[in-house]
């Protein structure tokens, strides 16, 4: 049992603060990513977990035990480094036993377990060979194998797909997907890539510049992001957002353009008040082709011209020239459009987005 | 032959043959053939006379030069593990510093910097029994009422001597660890904190054997050194007293110099690099199984 707990966690280099006392809650079993840009505070944050890094402020518990002054060693973690960061000398065997061979463990004990993350992660083969033999993907199975062995509490995970190309990356996601189903650990996982985040946690915390922006759900962090930041953030393509004046019951856009007020909100505004209107690409479609079979009434069309358009097989990004820049669309069962045509977009209003232009965060509907 | 006959590159690198065979080869090739004749520097004509092995022999029987072989091999042993370890610890220490890093690199150098022979004098003046900073400041702490006899007694003048050496040259140790140090990724070394280890450990299985090529390409460079030890010693001792620190070379200069016979000190010298190609393969050995290991990639 081993859920960990950040109280209040800073982290100062010297004089510069680089995360800012957040807290934390991530339950046993639970897989947690921590996504956000470079320079958030995400990585430095698991390296504390882990040890690497002293705490400058506040507490870090683990199992419900306070670990800030623990070394790495009595923290029973397990952790994957974004190079693999395996050692050259050993084989493969030797990398994935070496913890237990550190923690005096018999030698059948450790081939044992060695055996049985090599089947679990498909190893078996590559047990005699060095590092410098394999590929990055196998090396990267090493890398968890040697985590596996070592049956920690808390399971960490350092940006370790970003070296793996694309194909690798989705396959390996997976394994990583079935690695926490069957060990049942609790794991915490960090990058820069809203889709793993999106695909691989039961709740994703989303950081900023030290801060913690939003901790949620998939479902949450998509469906209802808490501030400016995470709804450009989480998504692909990112919210189309632009800021509006409410005015007479309308969004009135920068270049003129008047949008109704989407009920929901139309409490929430008061005249004069400026927003950041967001709208994802999934709500926005030529009549006909769109996701969401939403309240037709919330539904506002407008005839636009065609950008360019990036067809994806399935789909169709269509971009449209709206508010003075590029709209990005998803077109569903698509069609072939051309640059300059006008089509007539649906916006579909009801699941569009506000935020308040001055702290970034969600207005409620 | 024409010039002309020569390809561009052979031409270029001409001048460069031509000062090479004047200054190495010619002399190797003099010193080789007198090795074999009972040339003494003041008779000429000896070096006319072919003596065949004769000097060889004289060498291989001869008890005082296996002396000094077998002593050189012990000075080379003991100064080349005490500057490994003291220049590891260095190394280790540097490496931590946080600030000033780069001027204590540098002052880790200075004793690099000097010339042996002042070196030599240094520990000549520091060692000495009646003068001495070592004898004054033993004495001043209250640990002996003695005048150590440094340089006079012939077992303390050979360690007066490792000190001497390993002051000069640890920091050659030092400075390609430090390389070894700075060139290796931190990662493993994290790995191995959160998998469990001590610091010792961590050191003994994860640094240790990165830094294995480095240590012996610094055993390489220094165990040639170290084989041809010749100023500090003249300094120091000069071989005495009673040639208690006679090392191969001194003993080469001695034969050569002193007593004139340049044919048998050029048998001795010959005999006594094959001391060094065996140190020289041997750590080579062992520095391609080191970087085998770790998977080096240069």
């Amino acid at each position: 049992m081993a859920p960990v707990t950040l109280r209040k966690l800073v982290k100062r280099y010297g004089a510069l603060e680089v995360v800012h006392g957040i807290d934390l809650e991530v339950k046993d079993r639970e897989f947690i990513a921590l996504v956000g840009p470079s320079g958030c505070g995400k990585s430095t944050t698991l390296r504390m977990i882990a040890g690497l890094e002293d705490v400058s402020d506040g507490a870090i518990e683990i199992g419900g035990r306070k670990v800030n002054e623990l070394p790495p060693r009595a923290r029973n973690i397990s952790m994957v480094f974004q190079s693999y960061a395996l050692y050259p000398h050993m084989t493969v065997a030797e990398n994935m036993g070496f913890s237990l061979k550190i923690a005096g463990r018999k030698p059948d004990e450790i081939k044992a377990r060695v055996d049985e993350a090599a089947v679990i992660l498909d190893l078996g083969h590559l047990l005699e060979r060095r590092p410098s033999q394999l590929s990055g993907g196998q090396r990267q199975r090493v890398a968890m194998g040697r985590a596996i062995v070592r049956q920690p509490d808390v399971f960490l995970f350092d940006e370790p797909l970003s070296n793996l190309d694309a194909k690798l990356r989705t396959q390996v996601r997976t394994e990583i997907k079935k690695l926490h189903a069957r060990m049942q650990a609790t794991m915490i996982y960090v990058t820069h890539d809203q889709v793993e985040a999106m695909t691989l946690s039961d709740r994703i915390v989303i950081m900023r510049d030290g801060h913690i922006e939003q901790v949620g759900t998939p479902e949450e962090v998509f469906q209802r992001p808490a501030t400016k930041f995470v709804a450009g953030f989480i998504g692909s393509p990112p919210m189309n957002m632009d800021e509006a004046i409410v005015d007479n019951g309308a969004l009135v856009l920068a270049s003129g353009v008047r949008l109704p007020i989407p009920p929901r909100f139309a409490s929430a505004l008061r005249p004069g008040q400026k927003v950041t209107f967001g709208l994802r690409p999934d709500d926005i479609y030529p009549s006909g082709h769109g996701l969401h079979a939403g309240d037709p009434a919330a539904v506002h069309e407008v005839e636009l011209p065609v950008s360019i358009t990036e067809p994806l097989g399935n789909e169709t990004l269509v971009f449209i020239q709206f508010n003075g820049r590029d709209w990005v669309s998803r077109m569903l069962n698509p069609r072939p459009l051309t640059s300059g045509e006008k089509v007539r977009m649906s916006f579909d209003l009801s699941r569009a987005h506000l935020f308040d232009i001055d702290t970034g965060k969600a207005l409620e509907g | 032959m024409k010039l002309k006959t020569l390809s561009a590159p052979a031409l270029l690198l001409l001048p460069a043959f031509v000062v090479l065979a004047a200054v190495i080869v010619l002399p190797l090739i003099f010193s080789f053939y007198s090795s074999f004749t009972p040339f003494r520097l003041t008779k000429p004509e000896t070096l006319c006379v072919f003596v065949g092995l004769r000097n060889y022999a004289t060498v291989l029987g001869n008890a005082e030069f296996w002396v000094a072989f077998g002593r050189t091999v012990l000075l080379l042993t003991v100064a080349l593990n005490a500057e490994m370890l003291l220049g590891l610890g260095l190394a280790l220490l540097v490496n931590k510093a946080t600030h000033g890093q780069r001027l204590l690199r540098t002052a880790m150098m200075f004793p690099m910097m000097f010339s042996p022979v002042l070196v030599g004098f240094q520990f000549k003046f520091l060692f000495n029994d009646n003068i001495g900073f070592v004898n004054n400041a033993l004495q001043s702490l209250g640990l002996t009422n003695q005048a150590i006899p440094w340089l006079i007694d012939g077992n303390l003048a050979l360690l007066s001597i490792i000190i001497a050496e390993v002051w000069s040259s640890t920091a050659v140790f030092a400075i390609l660890i430090l390389a070894g140090l700075l060139a290796m990724p931190k990662d493993p070394v994290e790995a191995a904190h959160v998998d469990g280890c001590t610091p010792w450990q961590t050191f003994r299985y994860v640094t240790w054997p990165y830094l294995m090529p480095f240590a012996f390409i610094a055993m390489t460079i220094r165990s040639l050194d170290v084989a041809r030890a010749y100023d500090i010693v003249k300094i120091m001792t000069d071989g005495g007293p009673a040639k208690r620190t006679e090392l191969l070379w001194t003993l080469v200069g001695r034969t050569a110099y002193a007593d004139a016979r340049m044919g048998l000190a050029n048998a001795m010298a010959y005999v006594a690099i094959l001391l060094s190609i065996v140190f020289t393969v041997y750590f080579f050995r062992k520095l391609a199984a080191a970087r085998q290991q770790i998977g080096a990639e240069w």
